[in-house]
């Protein structure tokens, strides 16, 4: 925790997050149509999803289960009998000029992910993509608009949380929480970048400490979590500034822009639209029944939340290493896959999944590259039985990740093995001969001295020795 | 060849299937039939009989029904030259039956109607008086099937669409319970409501119609599997069933309609039945909730036509004055009178007060059926308060034609099984009786409709 300045605290921010979630289901929400993946425009379309005279549409079963699956996910109420809503609106993009969406019977509310209270998570349909040629880039202005109905009626759950967040900071790490959640039950590609995730947040500020609400401000459409944090801080800076200079803030929906870090205003409170809502009367209820309801329990695989905690628990992994094992998932695998195969200590391991091979692999899955993790656990044990430094063991793993093999091999064949003790004695009583001054330093009490010493050590051995050894070698030798 | 004109649909479908009579010298004869209609009652006679002509007469199909590459339009200009990309599920089952589409006939617009006068393509006459409306919605069918334009139709009912006019034109016109037949392919009025339903020359085809049509429908969520096979009438008494009646005092009833009425009601007793006044004491309610729903759904379910997509398409430049002129131009007047009633009963700060209210009537006179079914077998009342009245004579006031629903909104709300069968004459024109039944009761209704027909004798439009 840093030490913040006493103005900078007289008010907090609170944030609640809504969030779209395209699902990953075979078929689309309302008809038999294939979800479209970037096809050519309007290839995925039938009668149905294009709003067609006389046609109906028929809820997607395989979307009510997963988002039953979602909903058990964050421990909600899953309501025994819940219903569709008609949203009202004319745009292009909505070819049966309502929305068929969730409204006051949700699929389920009341849960929680995290420390983060889950207000309601509901299933309704995308609408399609409009393209505008002409100057403005929107409708209003454009030259020509046209529609791809490809996206159109795409399986998409809402979830809202409630207002819990308080700093942009902790929105972004939230978002990323609910995002390896929904990526690890495989309900969804969650991509912010192609839309299959996407956030809107809600931000209002208060007087800190205080329990009662200021007027929100709706961020839209934040397509990355960086961007998110940015949007909300630059909101949250105008509503301050705005609040301290005696204004109030205004009801608004807002689009933040990353480029230019401003923020412009979509609609105001008195452009909101009136939805005019009301029983979707082509559809029936939705009433879990028992049998759906344990299929998609069953489905539930351990999620990143409970697999973070088991690693904490069971393996004494550190918080912020057990969180990236089960943020990244594949990561996670990788490395229970590596204890699994017996060799190295959990932690140590952990550590190794953790740090140096995304220095290596950035975001790519471990499986796609050379390391298998029986190699990496191998590794990881002759470092700690110190028949190879760290830093040739940094080596090793360069050639592991590129092309595979086992670590003894390439220790071997590459003359990494470490240097045995009688032989790094005489090393460092040679460089112990040769660098008299820094002896003397160092028993005077310069400490950092050392590394002259060390750094001869390690020169003569080529790096095969191990810098912490050494060090201790050498301190025995001189007696500091 | 036979003469067909004398012939039901069922016995012109038994003489196909014992090979007397060629499914396609009938289909000719009932196109020439239909291309000769002076009636106003098809948009639409198709060129030639299909391929694969069944041995069923050919059906006269409401154009809201969308039949592929067919012109549908729901009787709208604003579906003007549409050409539907696949067929509706009702009337695939009757083609996969053996009934081809023999044209598609007139309506009101969007079935907003009770005098099929609100038809962007011209208004439909009366087979027994010309100066005369059919009724409406499904106006075109019951002109046709009376006139001896068509062996049969099909319509849709939303509240009444199919039996008002049916008994305007001295037929047999039923409104199925709701989920009965699919509602897929049909251009929706009020979806909460719409039902398809046959109307015919005879109570036994409705029933033979009828039964080609039930059945779930993947493509339909709120259609369901007929509980029981669907049986032809036979009955030729009422011994032992009970008919409660309501509304003969109503005060919108014409005293000659109700005269008739109560004549029909000796015959029930004459054939053994049981008659009793009955109290269905939210049904006055009825038309109050029903112009509140249907027009709310209908606002929603009429957004699509928007000029996007399909259909004509007006105005330029922007996005806004393109929906405005489009929507003006291809919606008529009582079309626009009820997407505005439905966006008001919809709006914030209004939907309890008018939705919400008429969701609750429409509980309570369904329960008022459910207490009428305990102590009665079947609910009779007059079709419509009145015979066929004269073109233009209600078109400019609204609420004296919405109350030619008065009776048969009722069962709509409901979701119950209704027929209408003419039952008489009043002043040269035909008056309907409707005989009401629980929900899935079909088979028990036509069969004391089919009683009731033996004992009336009613004969159809004097020919010259």
């Amino acid at each position: 925790m840093s030490i913040t300045e006493p103005e900078a605290r007289a008010y907090e921010p609170v944030i609640g997050l809504e969030i779209h979630v395209q699902l990953k289901t075979r078929t689309k929400m309302f008809c038999g149509c294939a979800l479209s993946f970037g096809e050519e425009p309007n290839t995925r379309t039938c009668p149905i999803c294009l709003g067609h005279p006389g046609t109906l549409p028929v809820a997607n079963a395989e979307a009510v289960h997963f988002a039953l699956m979602i909903a058990m996910a964050f421990e909600c109420d899953i309501a025994p009998r819940s219903i569709f809503h008609r949203k009202n609106y004319f745009y292009p993009d909505l070819p049966k000029g309502y929305q068929i969406s969730q409204y006051d019977m949700p699929l389920a509310r009341n849960g929680r992910l995290g420390d983060v209270r889950i207000h309601r998570v509901h299933l309704e349909e995308d609408a399609a993509k409009l393209v505008h040629a002409g100057a403005s880039g929107r409708i209003h202005g454009a030259q020509t608009s046209v529609v791809d109905f490809n996206r159109g009626g795409t399986p998409l759950v809402e979830i809202v949380t409630e207002p819990d967040l308080r700093s942009p900071a902790a929105a972004a790490e939230f978002g990323r929480l609910l995002q390896a959640t929904l990526r690890r039950m495989g309900v969804s590609d969650v991509n912010m970048e192609e839309g299959s995730l996407r956030l809107d947040a809600n931000v209002s500020i208060r007087p800190a400490g205080e329990a009662t609400l200021g007027t929100k401000t709706e961020l839209k459409n934040m397509n990355s979590f960086r961007f998110l944090e940015r949007g909300l801080s630059a909101e949250i800076a105008r509503q301050e500034e705005l609040v301290r200079g005696g204004g109030e803030v205004e009801q608004e929906t807002l689009h933040y822009d990353p480029q230019s870090g401003g923020l412009t205003a979509l609609r105001t409170k008195e452009e909101a639209h009136d939805y005019r809502y009301f029983p979707e009367p082509d559809l029936v209820p939705i009433a879990p029944t028992e049998a759906m309801l344990e299929r998609a329990r069953a489905a539930l695989p351990e999620l990143p939340a409970a697999r973070a905690e088991r690693f904490e628990r069971e393996l004494e992994l550190p918080g912020d290493t057990a969180r990236l094992l089960s943020f990244r998932s594949e990561l996670g695998d990788f490395f229970e896959e590596a204890i699994e195969a017996g060799d190295g200590d959990a932690r140590s391991v952990a550590n190794w999944v953790t740090n140096e091979l995304p220095a290596r692999i950035g975001g790519a899955d471990p499986a796609d590259t050379g390391v298998e993790p029986a190699a990496l656990a191998r590794l990881v044990a002759m470092v700690e039985a110190k028949e190879v430094s760290r830093s040739a063991a940094q080596e090793v793993l360069d050639v592991l990740v590129a092309d595979g093999g086992d670590p003894r091999a390439v220790v071997d064949a590459k003359g990494l093995s470490r240097a045995d003790t009688g032989e790094l004695a005489e090393i460092v009583e040679r460089a112990i001969a040769s660098n008299q001054d820094a002896v003397d330093k160092v028993r005077a009490g310069k400490a950092q001295a050392i590394g002259a010493i060390v750094g001869a050590v390690m020169r003569e051995t080529k790096g095969r020795a191990d810098g912490g050894e050494v060090q201790r070698m050498i301190r025995e030798r001189i007696g500091s | 060849m036979t003469d067909l004109l004398s012939l039901n649909a069922a016995a012109q479908a038994g003489l196909m299937r014992n090979g007397e009579l060629s499914p396609r010298e009938a289909f000719d004869f009932w196109r020439a039939r239909a291309e000769e209609d002076e009636l106003g009652a098809y948009l639409w006679v198709a060129e030639a009989a299909p391929e694969d002509v069944g041995d069923l007469p050919p059906v006269a199909v409401k154009d809201l029904f969308c039949v592929e590459g067919v012109p549908s339009t729901a009787g709208s200009r604003i579906l003007e030259g549409y050409r539907p990309p696949y067929t509706a599920t009702s009337v695939r089952n009757l083609q996969s039956a053996g009934a081809a589409v023999l044209g598609k006939t007139n309506q009101d617009e969007f079935a907003m109607g009770s005098s099929n006068e609100n038809s962007g393509y011209g208004p439909v006459q009366n087979p027994w008086d010309r100066s005369r409306v059919p009724g409406g919605s499904s106006g075109g069918s019951a002109a046709a099937v009376a006139a001896g334009a068509a062996p049969w139709a099909i319509g849709t009912d939303t509240g009444g669409s199919i039996r008002q006019p049916a008994a305007l034109c001295g037929i047999v016109g039923l409104k199925p319970t709701y989920g009965a037949v699919s509602r897929y392919g049909m251009i929706a009025f009020a979806s909460s409501l719409d039902q398809c339903g046959p109307l015919t020359r005879d109570v036994t085809d409705a029933a033979l119609l009828f039964r080609h049509l039930v059945g779930r429908d993947r493509c339909d969520s709120t259609s369901v599997e007929y509980p029981e096979p669907v049986r032809l009438p036979s009955a030729e008494r009422l011994d032992g069933l009970s008919f409660g009646v309501w509304g003969l005092e109503e005060e919108g009833l014409d005293r000659a309609v109700a005269d008739v009425i109560r004549g029909t009601l000796g015959t029930i007793e004459e054939l053994g039945g049981a008659v009793e006044e009955i109290e269905l004491p939210s049904a006055r309610q009825g038309i109050a909730a029903y112009y509140v729903i249907a027009p709310a759904e209908a606002s929603a379910n009429l957004a699509r036509y928007d000029g996007v997509r399909y259909g004509p398409r007006s105005g330029d430049g922007d996005l806004d004055a393109m929906y405005e002129q489009t929507r003006h131009d291809g919606f008529g007047d009582e079309v626009k009178r009820r997407i505005m009633i439905g966006t008001y009963a919809l709006s914030s700060g209004y939907y309890e007060a008018y939705y919400g209210t008429a969701q609750k009537v429409r509980t309570r006179i369904a329960e008022d059926f459910r207490a009428a079914f305990k102590a009665v077998d079947f609910v009779v009342t007059p079709t419509s308060p009145t015979v066929a009245f004269e073109l233009g004579e209600r078109t400019a006031d609204p609420l004296a034609m919405y109350l030619s629903d008065y009776f048969t909104v009722p069962m709509s709300l409901a979701g119950i099984a209704a027929v209408s069968i003419p039952a008489g004459l009043c002043d040269g024109l035909p008056v309907g009786l409707q005989i009401a039944g629980p929900a899935f009761s079909e088979s028990r209704v036509l069969d004391a409709a089919h009683a009731l027909e033996k004992a009336i004798g009613f004969e159809g439009v004097p020919r010259a």
